[in-house]
């Protein structure tokens, strides 16, 4: 990306914070998912609702949290409570959005966090596991999935699936015993912006980043994706987001 | 009700609701005994080898980490562990001191996968792994606080999580839907840090709680530790703050900075130099063993520890911590 004026990390957060509008309720954990709901706190989304899986709810996000139980998650909040209580508003399906981040993914929007390998123990490669990633992957309504772009990231079939997406199509989900209606909503890559189709719940193009192809897409995706006629491009970060960005969401620059 | 599928993995600690009964009935004193201790003592009296352990909240916020330090002083080993873990879990793996573990999270969280838990985990040093996310734990924590078997979930559904978990497929009887069945978790032992109690255990916790409520309640032997004791009468001026009442309670101890190289909200911030130097440390076996011997090993106990780390470094985490 050169000569850009905004780097990898700040498109992705851009991007994300996009996809989340105004009066919501969204789970975020710390990092990009975290500075994504503070920027959109900040430009259109004033009364969105953040929660934090060990209990903050409705933080101001003055200050980047840098643990998803840390203080910070709670700064001047509307609740402070326990992972009971926000796992069970999200059961009753009072949270709108939330993220996850793996390791793997599938065109089903599995997700992976747990091993690389074929072999489950002992694995070649142990990543940290589950943690809240599978209750709001399962709990919430939209889920927004943040993505490495890679060929051996984005997989035919995941290795593990620790949070499960659409599963193996349409209706699977609820087959499954889980909620009804909830499920993957957008992949956010460094590459591109994804959506899943509606009749077969598999992943589909909505748009590329900045200065890149279609094809580029295409070429570190390891499956079938479906490429709609027209594909939009998103938007740079602009001045103002940038601004905000650096300046007040993230100005310790622990994280951009 | 009809059990439709059945995770493969171990139940390390099988629940027995009447037996967890029985011992709150025989072995936890309503007695208001001073219970203070300290971190030694308590050790010494409540964890054994091969126990069933946990601690609460987690490795960087508000984690009993004086305790968790005095535990591998002690050798205490063969550990069975239930956990979230960010750095109490990478001290007792780096320890070599865990045999089983019921497992939602070990990482390090914006540092990324935690080293240790890779070694263990992909050499097999650890016996068994087995898988639950974050809310399929705390509710086990939760079925065995109200004293039942098991509760119905809607979570790990569908998952290789599930799969590798000691949880079941049931169908519903009142709906017909499929739900997760997630068994109660009776701990032998918990391990928590709290913001001030009194000696006899009463304990309140300022901000978030985690899932303090939960365990406190599903565990045989609970040892607290807080920032400050405060007397009894404090307790009484606001008995709704008390998130944890004294029979609950095993042992007291008076821990300030308890929680450190983790935060302790309103109170002080995280120590991020540590944090990082545990990061490099534990990249290699050697570094691990090293950053164990300097702040473990070769320290005698919580107090030599703070003054090993300096009152001019705690303050100024106390002045980095925002208010509210």
């Amino acid at each position: 990306m050169g000569e850009q004026r905004y780097n990898m990390t700040e498109l992705l957060i851009c991007v994300a914070a996009r996809q989340i509008p105004d009066n919501v309720t969204v789970f975020v954990g710390t990092g990009i998912p975290m500075l994504a709901a503070s920027l959109a706190q900040k430009m259109h989304a004033p009364n969105l609702m953040p929660i934090f899986e060990f209990g903050g709810v409705g933080a101001r996000l003055e200050i980047p949290p840098r643990a998803v139980g840390g203080s910070r998650t709670f700064y001047k909040a509307i609740g402070a409570y326990g992972i009971c209580e926000v796992l069970e508003t999200a059961c009753r399906g009072f949270v709108d959005y939330g993220f996850i981040g793996g390791a793997q993914i599938d065109p089903y929007g599995n997700v992976n966090s747990t091993i690389i390998g074929p072999q489950y123990y002992p694995p070649k490669i142990r990543l940290p596991g589950s943690g809240g990633g599978n209750d709001v992957g399962s709990l919430v309504w939209r889920t927004i999935i943040l993505m490495r772009h890679e060929k051996r990231r984005f997989v035919p079939k995941v290795d593990f699936v620790t949070t499960p997406g659409y599963i193996d199509g349409p209706g699977a989900r609820e087959a499954a015993g889980l909620p009804r209606g909830s499920g993957p909503y957008r992949v956010v890559s460094t590459l591109a912006l994804l959506d899943f189709d509606e009749e077969t719940k598999r992943m589909r193009l909505l748009a590329t980043h900045p200065g890149v192809t279609v094809d580029q897409v295409i070429e570190n995706t390891g499956f079938e994706l479906i490429i709609p006629d027209e594909v939009g491009v998103n938007e740079p970060p602009t001045e103002e987001e940038l601004r905000i960005l650096r300046e007040e969401v993230d100005p310790e620059r622990f994280y951009i | 009700m009809r059990i439709l599928e059945s995770g493969v993995g171990k139940l390390i600690q099988p629940p027995d609701m009447d037996a967890f009964r029985e011992w709150n009935r025989e072995k936890k004193s309503r007695a208001m005994v001073d219970k203070l201790m300290t971190e030694e003592e308590a050790i010494a009296r409540f964890v054994t080898d091969g126990c069933y352990l946990g601690t609460e909240l987690y490795g960087t916020v508000r984690a009993p980490m004086s305790l968790v330090r005095e535990m591998i002083r002690q050798g205490k080993k063969d550990l069975r562990l239930v956990g979230q873990g960010v750095l109490e879990t990478d001290l007792l793996l780096g320890a070599g001191v865990v045999a089983e573990m019921d497992l939602t999270y070990i990482g390090l969280e914006l540092y990324g996968t935690s080293q240790v838990f890779r070694r263990a985990a992909e050499n097999g040093r650890l016996k068994q792994i087995v898988e639950w996310s974050n809310g399929a734990l705390t509710w086990r924590f939760k079925a065995a606080a109200m004293g039942v078997p098991f509760l119905p979930v809607r979570v790990m559904l569908g998952s290789d999580t599930f799969k590798h978990s000691a949880a079941k497929v049931a169908e519903c009887p009142f709906t017909g839907q499929k739900v997760c069945l997630v068994p109660a978790l009776i701990l032998d032992v918990t391990l928590m840090h709290v913001h001030r109690a009194d000696r006899y255990g009463n304990a309140q916790i300022d901000g978030i709680s985690g899932f303090a409520h939960e365990i406190a309640r599903a565990s045989k032997r609970l040892i607290i530790s807080a920032e400050e004791i405060i007397d009894t009468e404090e307790i009484r001026r606001y008995p709704e703050r008390t998130i944890i009442p004294y029979f609950l309670v095993d042992a007291v101890v008076h821990a300030p900075f308890g929680s450190h190289p983790g935060e302790m909200a309103y109170m002080y911030a995280r120590d991020e130099e540590q944090l990082r130097e545990w990061v490099e440390a534990s990249k290699t076996e050697e570094g691990t063993q090293a950053y164990l011997n300097k702040y473990i090993y070769s320290l005698s106990n919580h107090q030599e520890y703070l003054e090993f780390i300096g009152q001019e470094r705690l303050e100024a985490l106390k002045a980095a911590m925002e208010g509210r």
